[in-house]
């Protein structure tokens, strides 16, 4: 056998699809937890707003940090879903098959894939709107700017179907990642896939309660406050002289 | 009333077809059997072929789960009918015939061809050096812990029931599914093989290998034989991204 060439490029797209997915998955689990600071108070979300802007490392704000942030983000996001395009069903006969094949199967696994593709085209779209946003507007993010943007401009519904898909494809590739390279395998690989399982199911709760009650708390915000005045937050300890 | 009631009447479904009579169409078939203690579907099966209808066509050799031979879709999902007790299923039971293999007729299907093709594709075999060579030496040791780890893996009885409930080779039929790569691990696995790790990848290391697994894992809750396909799944899958690394 001709030893000489080996292509290796397939072995390194499956690999920058796991890695790829994990640090997008990984930065989700931080996002939807900065983002319910809301919970606790307005000024915690606001402090949690500056501190990526840099004002505790430089002591003012750069706005521009979160442009940069999240274009970073935006193109590992498309890269995985470059990736992920090679598995998708390339026609219509090979979607209906593995659509009767899983619900022939009744198989959890076979429809929690499934899931990750009809959540994966989802984020397509509402992905990309969400990040571009992002992109172009960083200093609209604080207690009362992100809650004009929810009610005002209608981001609601979106980020509701953004972070319904976002948190089950997030966790679920975890998992499937974590079954598909063998990490953390213990000697009774069952049991492992049963923690992994198990893992996977009560995170995508805790987050979606979490993100939900986020939302909601940015909604209610957003009905109530008078936004005549700007959608700028004023902190009562934290002055910033330049932040417009 | 109660006695009657004790004893269940199976409804069996099963979808016949012979694909070398042109006058026959795929269609449904239903037979009711009266269930008795211990019934497996390899009985009902051979219920039906005495008494309702003997041009009934399904394999079987051992009725012990050993041989593969009786792997068929049993409710939608693959598995042997003589390991399936229908006191454990609903009056109701459809059976058919694996998908992707030939059918011969009814459940009956060519997975030897299948597999045979499979074992060319993958050289399942050891791969020693020629000139190595010489019947007076003695076999090379090896340690009881691989020995073992090898026989696990050289249970598979290649009933095709890993290949019916994998989505992805429903949907790419040049995917070389959990029977091939557990036969690649087996051989990776063993000492006696001489191919490097390049020859394997030459195999495996493609989106028709190892690289095409989408991870569904049909394979191993199917597998009447409860192999480890994924764990080495992933085992191949970290090797042979070793290689390219």
């Amino acid at each position: 056998m001709d030893v000489k060439k080996i292509d290796k490029t397939p072995a390194r797209l499956d690999f920058l699809q796991s890695i790829s997915g994990v640090v997008l998955a990984v930065f989700i689990m931080g996002h939807i937890l900065f983002e319910a600071s809301i919970l606790i108070s307005n000024e915690m979300m606001y402090r949690v707003t500056i501190m990526f802007e840099g004002y505790y490392f430089f002591g003012e704000t750069y706005p521009g940090i979160i442009s940069f942030l999240a274009s970073a983000i935006f193109i590992i996001f498309i890269l995985h879903a470059t990736l992920a395009l090679r598995k998708f069903p390339a026609s219509y006969q090979q979607y209906k098959t593995i659509k009767e094949h899983t619900k022939r199967m009744k198989h959890e696994d076979s429809s929690l894939w499934m899931i990750q593709v009809i959540t994966g085209f989802m984020m397509f779209f509402i992905g990309s709107v969400h990040l571009y946003i992002m992109i172009t507007q960083p200093s609209n993010i604080g207690p009362y700017a992100s809650s004009y943007r929810i009610v005002e401009e209608f981001m609601g519904p979106l980020y509701f179907m953004l972070l319904l898909s976002v948190i089950a494809h997030a966790f679920i590739g975890l998992y499937r990642v974590a079954l598909k390279w063998g990490f953390m395998e213990g000697e009774n690989t069952e049991l492992s896939r049963k923690r992994f399982k198990f893992l996977m199911r009560h995170m995508i709760v805790v987050y979606i309660i979490i993100g939900l009650a986020s939302l909601a708390k940015y909604t209610y915000i957003g009905l109530t406050h008078d936004f005549s005045d700007g959608v700028q937050y004023k902190s009562e300890t934290i002055k910033i002289g330049e932040h417009k | 009333m109660s006695e009657a009631e004790a004893v269940r009447t199976l409804k069996i479904n099963i979808l016949r077809f012979d694909p070398n009579d042109p006058d026959d169409f795929p269609h449904m078939q239903t037979f009711e059997i009266q269930e008795s203690a211990g019934m497996t579907l390899y009985i009902v099966l051979n219920e039906i072929r005495e008494h309702h209808d003997n041009a009934l066509m399904f394999d079987f050799v051992c009725r012990a789960g050993i041989c593969g031979s009786c792997s068929m879709l049993i409710n939608g999902r693959p598995g042997l009918a003589c390991r399936t007790l229908t006191s454990k299923m609903d009056a109701n039971i459809t059976l058919a015939p694996l998908p992707l293999f030939e059918l011969i007729k009814d459940l009956s299907i060519h997975t030897g061809k299948w597999m045979r093709g499979l074992s060319e594709r993958l050289e399942t075999w050891i791969h020693e050096q020629e000139q190595t060579r010489d019947i007076d030496m003695l076999e090379e040791r090896m340690e009881p812990a691989l020995a073992d780890e090898i026989y696990e893996l050289d249970r598979c009885i290649e009933c095709g029931c890993c290949v019916a409930g994998c989505g992805t080779i429903q949907m790419r039929p040049d995917f070389v599914g959990a029977v091939g790569l557990n036969k690649i691990a087996r051989y990776h696995l063993d000492p006696r093989d001489k191919r490097s790790e390049e020859e394997y990848y030459k195999l495996i290391g493609d989106e028709n290998g190892v690289f095409g697994c989408m991870t569904l894992l049909g394979c191993e809750d199917v597998c009447p034989k409860d192999l480890p396909l994924r764990s080495k799944i992933a085992y191949l899958r970290r090797m042979m991204l070793k290689v390219a690394l």
